[in-house]
């Protein structure tokens, strides 16, 4: 196809009309998303709210919370409209509605910083914060790590044929398992606080970054190395001229995925130990009390925690590509 | 430039043998930076059995043009009919193959079922697909290479497949887009034989969209030049060349007193860009 | 302090190391048995190394059981440790990755019908599968009980964003020119769907799948940690750890290891047999 010509968006227009080509799609899924997790609090919650009101002396059909144990929640909610109300907020909801985790979210981390309370142990933030340290401490063990892992496996036939294929088997293996015992014996053997932590963060985002980055040391064609060679250009020169420089994109993409898994490692690795402090240890605690607005929003703190560190790698990666000329 | 015959409009002969007949067309896209004419009032009429070859620069709507005889694009004015119908019309009663400039083969599937590819999407008997794929496999050279996969084949075989798999289900109009554009000069050559004598044998409409010279010169009964911005034709030159065509026929001083011609239409229309 | 174990863990890396060495120069390194030996010898010799210092200096297995007892803990408890493998892998993971599989295609298909909903669907797929989304396993826990099912629903949630985004982009894959092929032959909507998209999202559609066969896994054990029947790894590794057992731990890992490779190993062989035209996968046809 030659004869159409194809043009750049440029102007104030196009340019509007670019964002909301963009954005409208986006804002219309979100929206029937957040609508039919409000409807689907009907039926999830019903029951609960049917109990809590004949218990206040409502009248609701049929009577009795026996009767209705098997009865379908669509069919309750219908049978009893004047109640459907109260299923957006009660104190242990099966489901919480948006706005319940939202204040939630709210009331546990931007009002107890107005407070003055940023840092206490009830405050979301608080507990971001501990997993965040972990996560970020893994993440660049792990990363640095993985590009020496890389730079060895480039660089010398032997470790490529050795441990090249156990690197990309290894990612196939459910490495998560093993975070209980990482804790564990870390910790029978002196090590706690971060460390453990962060070291489940680290193996998470090793194997990826290791893998991503071969992938991009060796992304240079046969041209561009022969081209080096005809410089007789040493290994060193090839590659911080050539190798490193040509890696950029798949480094920055192989961390995003490497933070990614070091903030699920950080998460899963205070689960199971009893730990009192993390996001992952308040929704081991919001599972153990039932507190179920108290999951949700510490869900979505990670949910949030993860979109920033990853964002953040994006912005960096955006910024470096764009001054390597490589992206505009 | 003036031209002279179909091209202006003013002498449309319009007769039972015509397949193709584009009266006044335009063709404006929206783009981004504003309007752009890919077509601006474009007359012409293509009879059963030629070869019409479409030449210029890029952007000229040479390909725009074929493009809304397979019903591809839609012209924003004028009409056009393929078959006395309309293209879009044609395009369900399936009255042309096209070949693009890529031969486009499908890799999961072997040369022989790509070609059974529109026979299976336009409902031919297994039979029959059977017996079209076999006589088509002939008509390009390619008899024994049914179970190959495309990318177990050179570039030329490829294209050579891909204009088997336009001929298979028995259209009268062949539309080629550049077809042998990315291919080396001496496969093209080759094709260009092979193309003559397989047009000879089957009597079909072709219309060729192309970048060279003698190629265009050497394929066609009529050569239609166009220059861009907007894309309009700027002479239509009716061959003079005998229908029975050897490759040297390109050094005769009739072939190169046609290719003159063409080359002088080419540089005519770029006189208009500033 | 046991010095002949330690004199032999040394031993044991310098052969291998060795050996690779020379292997990985010789003239026959690109042959595939040099190619299979190499790994193969490493592993091991890593796993003498590893027997090697637990013995010889004395580790105590509260904090790193040998090779060895590691092996003797899996055959002696190859019954157990098959009922886990039943509970958690074919009940919770595979069912799950069935279930959540078809579902993320048909949302695809759906998707893909509606640029609308495409554009709006991507973003979100693509940030949902960045995000911890095991996290999600206490509430369906809570949901749909102790047993396989709720490990099936985290499953069904882990594979379904991954699956989702790669189908999308999968059956967007096709260039401009096969579409209009397909036009130019008046063909209707789930003839272009079966004839040339689907085909051509394969190698995508597989690309999820295999990103999901270890998401399976993952969500299938961490949802055990949870809450669970008296059986599954997640729930051997969590208790066997608090017992300090940490050779059975070892051993549901070792059986993780293989399942999980095991697995992938599958879906990737299916893969070749059904994306053989892919230049990824092309070998000497």
């Amino acid at each position: 196809m030659t004869d159409a010509t194809i043009a750049k968006p440029s102007g104030l227009g196009a340019g509007v009309r670019a964002v909301s080509d963009a954005v409208l799609p986006v804002v219309a899924v979100v929206a029937a998303i957040i609508g039919l997790w409000y409807l689907a609090c009907i039926p999830m919650n019903i029951h609960t709210a049917l109990t809590d009101a004949e218990r206040a002396g409502a009248v609701v059909t049929p009577a009795g919370a026996a009767e209705r144990r098997d009865m379908g929640g669509i069919g309750l909610a219908l049978a009893n409209t004047e109640i459907v109300p109260d299923v957006f907020s009660q104190e242990r909801p099966r489901l919480p509605a948006p706005h319940q985790v939202g204040m939630e979210l709210w009331k546990t981390t931007g009002e107890m910083v107005l407070t003055g309370r940023g840092f206490s142990k009830r405050s979301l933030l608080y507990h971001a914060w501990v997993t965040l340290s972990s996560t970020v401490l893994g993440f660049l063990i792990g990363t640095v790590a993985g590009v020496g892992l890389a730079i060895g496996i480039v660089h010398s036939r032997v470790m490529n044929m050795a441990v090249m294929p156990w690197a990309i088997a290894s990612q196939t293996i459910p490495i998560l398992a093993v975070a209980p015992m990482i804790i564990v014996v870390l910790n029978s053997v002196g090590v706690t606080g971060i460390l453990p932590k962060a070291l489940i963060s680290a193996y998470l985002s090793f194997f990826p970054v290791a893998v991503g980055m071969v992938k991009g040391l060796r992304s240079p064609g046969a041209m561009q190395l022969d081209l080096l060679a005809t410089y007789n250009a040493s290994q060193a020169e090839t590659f911080w001229k050539l190798r490193m420089p040509s890696s950029m994109p798949y480094f920055f993409t192989s961390m995003k995925i490497g933070m990614a898994a070091a903030l699920v490692g950080a998460i899963v690795g205070e689960m199971p130990t009893g730990a009192v402090r993390g996001l992952g240890a308040r929704l081991l605690a919001g599972s153990y009390y039932g507190q179920t607005v108290q999951i949700w929003s510490a869900l979505f703190a990670a949910a949030i925690l993860a979109a920033v560190l990853v964002g953040l790698i994006g912005l960096i990666q955006r910024a470096v590509l764009k001054k390597m000329g490589m992206a505009s | 430039m003036e031209s002279d015959i179909a091209a202006n409009g003013a002498a449309q002969v319009v007769s039972e043998s015509s397949v193709i007949v584009a009266d006044s067309l335009d063709l404006t896209f929206q783009t981004n930076d504003g309007p752009v004419q890919a077509l601006r009032d474009v007359n012409l009429t293509i009879n059963r059995g030629d070869f019409v070859s479409f030449i210029g620069p890029s952007g000229c709507g040479k390909t725009t043009f074929l493009r809304v005889v397979a019903a591809l694009e839609h012209p924003t004015g004028g009409t056009i009919s393929v078959n006395g119908m309309s293209p879009d019309e044609a395009r369900r009663a399936r009255a042309y193959g096209y070949v693009f400039q890529a031969a486009g083969l499908y890799p999961w599937r072997t040369i022989a079922k790509n070609i059974k590819l529109p026979l299976e999407i336009m409902g031919y008997s297994k039979e029959s697909q059977e017996e079209h794929v076999a006589r088509v496999l002939k008509l390009v050279d390619l008899e024994g290479f049914g179970e190959k996969f495309p990318w177990q084949l050179s570039g030329g075989m490829q294209q050579r497949a891909s204009i088997a798999r336009a001929l298979a289900f028995d259209a009268d109009i062949l539309l080629m887009d550049e077809p042998f554009g990315a291919l080396d000069e001496i496969v093209r050559d080759h094709l260009n034989e092979q193309l003559l004598a397989l047009w000879e044998r089957t009597g079909k409409t072709i219309g060729f969209v192309t970048h060279s010279i003698p190629e265009a010169v050497y394929l066609s009964t009529r050569i239609v030049v166009m220059s861009p911005r907007p894309g309009r034709i700027t002479d239509v030159i009716e061959s003079t060349l005998p229908l029975e065509r050897p490759l040297d026929i390109r050094d005769t001083p009739e072939f190169l007193a046609i290719a003159h011609r063409v080359r002088e239409g080419l540089r005519a229309g770029h006189a208009y860009d500033d | 302090m046991n010095w002949n174990w330690l004199i032999g863990a040394g031993t044991a890396l310098v052969a291998i190391s060795y050996v690779n060495l020379q292997v990985a120069n010789s003239d026959g390194r690109d042959q595939p048995i040099s190619r299979l030996f190499v790994p193969t010898v490493f592993g091991i010799g890593l796993l003498l190394f590893w027997e090697g210092i637990v013995q010889g200096m004395g580790v105590p297995g509260v904090i790193l059981p040998a090779p060895s007892a590691i092996w003797a803990a899996f055959t002696a408890s190859t019954d157990i440790l098959w009922l886990d493998f039943v509970q958690t892998f074919v009940k919770g993971a595979l069912s799950g990755y069935i279930i959540g599989a078809a579902a993320a295609f048909l949302v695809a298909l759906v998707a893909d019908a509606s640029d609308f909903l495409r554009r709006g669907l991507l973003p979100v797929g693509n940030f949902m599968a960045a995000l911890p989304i095991v996290g999600i396993a206490p509430i369906l826990v809570m949901w749909f009980g102790f047993d396989w099912q709720s490990k099936a629903a985290v499953v069904v949630v882990m594979v379904f964003f991954p699956i989702l985004v790669n189908t999308v982009e999968g059956l967007r894959a096709t260039d401009r020119m096969q579409r209009d092929l397909m036009q130019t032959y008046a063909a209707s909507y789930w003839q272009s769907l079966f004839k040339l998209r689907l085909p051509a999202a394969m190698p995508f559609i597989f690309n999820g799948l295999k990103i999901a066969t270890t998401l399976a896994l993952i969500g299938a054990i961490v949802a055990e940690f949870f809450g669970s029947p008296i059986r599954g790894m997640g729930f051997r590794i969590s208790t066997e750890v608090g017992r300090l057992a940490l050779d059975m731990v070892w051993a549901e890992i070792l059986v993780a290891a293989i399942a999980g490779s095991a697995f992938y190993g599958i879906v990737a062989l299916i893969e070749r047999r059904v994306t053989f035209w892919h230049p990824s996968q092309r070998r000497g046809r």
